[in-house]
C-alpha cells in the first residue's frame, strides 16, 4: 500500500506489537505525531523530558522483555535523549528510538533544531540509521526492531527527516530481512560445552557467576535448574538480581565493589568460574590481576567481544545463554553435587564470619532497614527500580528478589534520574505489580518532572526517597578517601518533598519513624496514585562491605562489628 | 600472551553505505586504538568496500579490535593478516634541478619511476612494501624532496 513515511512508522509499530510509546513531540516529528493522534492501536505516554522518555522505554523493556519504543524530535529533543541511549547501550536493553530530523534540503545548513543526530548516537547505540527516502523505511524499521532484540540486545536509533515522513511510498512489512553482515551466533559449540561440563565435574570449588545476560535471554529458570542440579554455589552481579530467588540456599549473594564478604571471598577462592551472561565489569572484578586468581574460567556470552576482553576465558562459549544452559543440562548427570560439599561448607563459614548486615544503632532510621522492610511488606508483589547511589547498592544488597525482571536499575552507565521514569515504564508494562522506585534526595531531582507524567497517566509509582541530605555515595568516598572533605555533596538545602509531590497532584509523606513508614507505605499502596515517601535516614551511613576502587576483591572494608569500637 | 605493541594489518570488508567509514574510525577513537594508516575503496562489481587498516597493539588489543569491528552491523568480514602480500605507494615531488637519472634509477629499485615533469619540479612514484618505502624515503632525502605523499598500505592474504 502507498502511505506516508509517518504512517509507515505507525504501521511498523502495530506490526511489531508495540502497545506503548514514550515520547515528546516537536517540529521535526510532527507528521508522525499527527498519525499517532489518528490511531488507537497503542498508547502514547507523554513524558516531560526526552531523557525520561528513553528511560521509561528502558523500564518498559526490562519489565516486559519486549523492545521499548521512544519518539523524540530533532535537535534538543534528540540531545536530551542521548543519556537514555547510552544507558540502554551499556545495559544491553533493546530499544527503538525514533527521532525527527530537519528536512533533507536543510541538512547541513545549521537549520533550526538541527544536529547531526546519527553522528552523536553512533557511539552509544547498537546501530543507527538516517533515512533519506521513505521507500527505505519499512526495511529500516523492521531491521531496527530485529537488531535491537537479537544477539546482544541494544538500542537502535532511527533518524527521519521531516520531508521523509511526509513522502508517500510503498509500504510492505512482510519483506524478508537480508542482513548478510549481521548473523548473531546463538548456538554454543557442542565440543566446547562438553569440555566445560568436564571441567565442572573435575573442579573442587566451582562457582556460578551469574549476570544480566541471563535475564536478557529469558534463561533464569534454566539457570535455576542448572544450579539446583549441580549443587554449585552462585554469586550474582547487580544486573542479575532475581535470576535466583533470594532464599535459594545456593545463592551466596551479590559480588563486587559492594558485594557480600562471602560472595567476594568465594570468587577469590574458587577454582572454576562459570560465567553466564557476564562481562567482568570493573565494579565486579576489582583488581583484575587478583580476580579469581586460582581459577579457570568458563565464559558463556552472546557477544564474542565480551569473551577474553578483560579476563582470559579457558572455556569460551559464544551463544545465547538459554541455548547453552539447556545443552549443558542434558549432560548435567556427569556432575556430582556431592563433590562440592566441603566447598559449600566453606562458603557457609564465610557467611557466618561476616554476614551481610547493618547496625540499628542510631535514633534515625537506617536506610537498609527501609529496603528490607519494603521487602517484608511487598516482597514479590512489587517491581523495584532504583536511581543511582547508596540507595541503589542497599537495594541490590537487601531487597529479597524472587524473580527475573523484578529489578530494574541503571548499572553500566550509572545514570542518576533513571529510576522514576524507568518505574513509570515498568508500571506501564506490568500494571498488576506495585511499582517501587528507591531513590535518593540527589537522584530524584534529576527527573522530578515525571511527577506530571505519572499524574496525567495515572501511573501510581511509589518513590521512596532515602533522604540523608547528602549526595551519599560521593560523600562516602569523600569520607573514606578524601579525608572527609565533603566538596559540594551536602544537600541540606532541599525542597519540601511532600509539597513538591502535592504541587503536581501526587501525594507526599515525610516519615521519621518505622511506624510512620509502615503507615505511609500502606496508605500509598491503597491510594494508588503517584507518591513520594521521604524517609529521613541516618546521614553518615556507608555502604559496606566496600572494595576500594582498583583494589582486590578479597581486600574489603567491612562493617565494624558491634563492640569493635 | 605478549603485552608488547605489535604492528598489525587488518582488512575489513564492509557494506559500501553512508557513514560506514565513521563507524570504523569512531570505534578506533572511542576505544583508544591506534590507526597508523587507513585505505578504503569499493570492491569492483559488489556492494562492498575494502578497508586496510594498519594498527598497533598487544595481542589482546588486536583481538578486541577484530571482535569489535565484527560487531559493527555493516561489517561482513575482518581479516587479521598473518601471511600477506603488503604494498604501499608513495609520490615525491622533487626539484627539476636534481640529478634526474639518479632519481629515476633509485625509483626503479622500488618499482617506480618519474611520472611527471613540470616547469620547476618533477613527480616520482614508487610502490613497494611499507618498510621498503621507509628506506626509499630515507634515500631520496639527499635530492631535497619538496613534498611526499604515502598512500597507506594495502594487503592481500596469500
Amino acid at each position: 500500500m502507498q502511505i506516508s513515511g509517518a504512517q509507515m512508522v505507525i504501521e511498523a509499530f502495530i506490526a511489531e506489537g508495540v502497545d506503548t510509546v514514550f515520547g515528546y513531540p516537536g517540529g521535526a516529528i510532527m507528521n508522525v505525531y499527527d498519525e499517532i493522534y489518528k490511531q488507537d492501536k497503542f498508547q502514547h505516554i507523554l513524558n516531560r523530558h526526552e531523557q525520561a522518555s528513553v528511560h521509561a522505554a528502558e523500564g518498559y523493556s526490562k519489565a516486559s522483555g519486549k523492545v521499548g519504543v521512544a519518539m523524540i524530535t530533532s535537535g534538543p529533543g534528540f540531545t536530551n535523549a542521548v543519556t537514555g541511549l547510552a544507558d540502554a547501550y551499556m545495559d544491553s536493553i533493546p530499544l527503538v528510538v525514533i527521532s525527527g530530523q530537519v528536512p533533507m534540503s536543510l541538512i547541513g545548513t545549521d537549520a533550526f533544531q538541527e544536529i547531526d543526530a546519527v553522528g552523536i548516537s553512533r557511539s552509544c547505540t547498537k546501530h543507527n540509521y538516517l533515512v533519506t527516502d521513505a521507500k527505505d523505511l519499512p526495511r529500516v524499521l523492521k531491521e531496527a526492531f530485529y537488531i535491537a532484540r537479537s544477539g546482544r540486545p541494544g538500542p537502535v536509533h532511527v533518524d527521519i527527516p521531516k520531508d521523509v515522513t511526509a513522502q508517500i511510498a510503498e509500504f510492505d512489512y512482510e519483506i524478508e530481512l537480508d542482513l548478510e553482515t549481521y548473523k548473531p551466533h546463538t548456538k554454543g559449540n557442542p565440543r566446547q560445552i562438553k569440555k566445560a561440563i568436564e571441567a565442572i565435574a573435575a573442579a573442587k570449588r566451582p562457582l556460578f557467576y551469574l549476570g544480566g545476560g541471563i535475564i536478557n535471554a529469558n534463561a533464569a529458570y534454566e539457570v535455576r535448574e542448572f544450579v539446583q542440579k549441580t549443587g554449585i554455589p552462585a554469586v550474582e552481579t547487580f544486573m542479575a538480581r532475581g535470576v535466583l530467588s533470594h532464599d535459594d540456599e545456593l545463592l551466596i549473594g551479590m559480588l563486587g565493589m559492594h558485594g557480600s564478604y562471602a560472595s567476594n571471598m568465594a570468587m577469590s577462592e574458587t577454582d572454576l568460574v562459570i560465567g553466564l551472561g557476564v562481562r567482568f565489569d570493573d565494579r565486579v572484578t576489582g583488581k583484575l590481576s587478583e580476580f579469581a586468581k586460582n581459577a579457570d574460567v568458563i565464559h558463556v556470552d552472546i557477544d564474542p567481544a565480551s569473551i577474553s576482553k578483560l579476563v582470559n576465558a579457558d572455556y569460551p562459549i559464544v551463544g545465547d545463554v538459554k541455548n547453552v544452559v539447556t545443552d549443558m543440562l542434558e549432560q548435567v548427570g556427569k556432575i556430582d553435587s556431592e563433590n562440592y560439599e566441603s566447598w559449600r561448607e566453606t562458603i557457609i563459614n564465610f557467611n557466618e564470619l561476616h554476614p551481610l548486615t547493618f547496625h540499628e544503632d542510631t535514633d534515625r532510621i537506617k536506610p537498609q532497614w527501609v529496603v528490607k522492610r519494603v521487602g517484608e511488606l511487598l516482597g514479590d508483589s512489587a517491581n523495584i527500580s532504583t536511581d543511582v547511589g547508596q540507595h541503589q547498592m542497599w537495594t541490590g544488597q537487601f531487597y529479597p528478589f524472587t524473580r527475573p525482571r523484578q529489578f530494574i536499575s541503571s548499572s553500566g552507565l550509572g545514570t542518576m534520574g533513571f529510576g522514576f521514569p524507568a518505574a513509570i515504564g515498568v508500571k506501564a508494562a506490568s500494571p498488576e505489580k506495585t511499582s517501587i522506585n528507591f531513590t535518593g534526595d540527589g537522584s530524584i531531582l534529576m527527573n522530578v518532572q515525571e511527577l506530571m507524567t505519572a499524574v496525567e497517566k495515572k501511573i501510581p509509582v511509589i518513590n521512596i526517597i532515602l533522604n540523608n541530605n547528602f549526595l551519599g555515595m560521593v560523600r562516602q568516598w569523600q569520607t573514606l578517601f578524601y579525608d572527609k572533605r565533603h566538596a559540594e555533596t551536602d544537600l541540606s538545602v532541599q525542597p519540601d518533598f511532600v509539597k513538591l509531590a502535592e504541587a503536581f497532584g501526587g501525594i507526599g509523606y515525610r516519615v521519621k519513624t518505622k511506624e510512620e513508614f509502615d503507615a505511609a507505605l500502606k496508605d500509598a499502596v491503597e491510594k494508588n496514585v503517584v507518591a513520594f515517601i521521604e524517609v529521613i535516614v541516618e546521614r553518615m551511613e556507608n555502604v559496606m562491605p566496600m572494595v576500594p576502587s582498583g583494589g582486590s576483591l578479597f581486600n574489603m572494608m567491612l562493617l565494624e562489628k558491634k563492640g569493635d569500637k | 600472551m605478549t603485552e608488547e605493541n605489535q604492528r598489525r594489518v587488518v582488512s575489513v570488508i564492509v557494506i559500501n553505505e553512508a557513514s560506514v567509514l565513521s563507524r570504523i574510525t569512531d570505534l578506533f577513537s572511542g576505544r583508544g586504538y591506534n590507526i597508523t594508516s587507513l585505505t578504503v575503496a569499493p570492491i569492483p562489481e559488489s556492494k562492498y568496500s575494502r578497508l586496510t587498516i594498519v594498527t598497533a597493539g598487544s595481542v589482546r588489543v588486536i583481538e578486541q579490535i577484530t571482535k569489535q569491528l565484527h560487531k559493527l552491523i555493516p561489517v561482513l568480514r575482518v581479516y587479521e593478516h598473518e601471511d600477506m602480500v603488503e604494498k604501499e605507494m608513495a609520490m615525491i615531488k622533487l626539484p627539476i634541478t636534481e640529478n634526474l637519472s639518479d632519481i629515476n634509477t633509485l625509483c626503479e629499485a622500488y618499482n617506480g619511476k618519474i611520472v611527471n615533469a613540470g616547469e620547476s619540479t618533477i613527480i616520482a612514484m614508487v610502490a613497494d612494501e611499507p618498510k621498503r618505502i621507509d628506506n626509499f624515503l630515507n634515500a631520496i632525502k639527499r635530492y631535497n624532496p619538496k613534498e611526499i605523499v604515502r598512500s597507506g598500505a594495502v594487503a592481500l592474504e596469500r
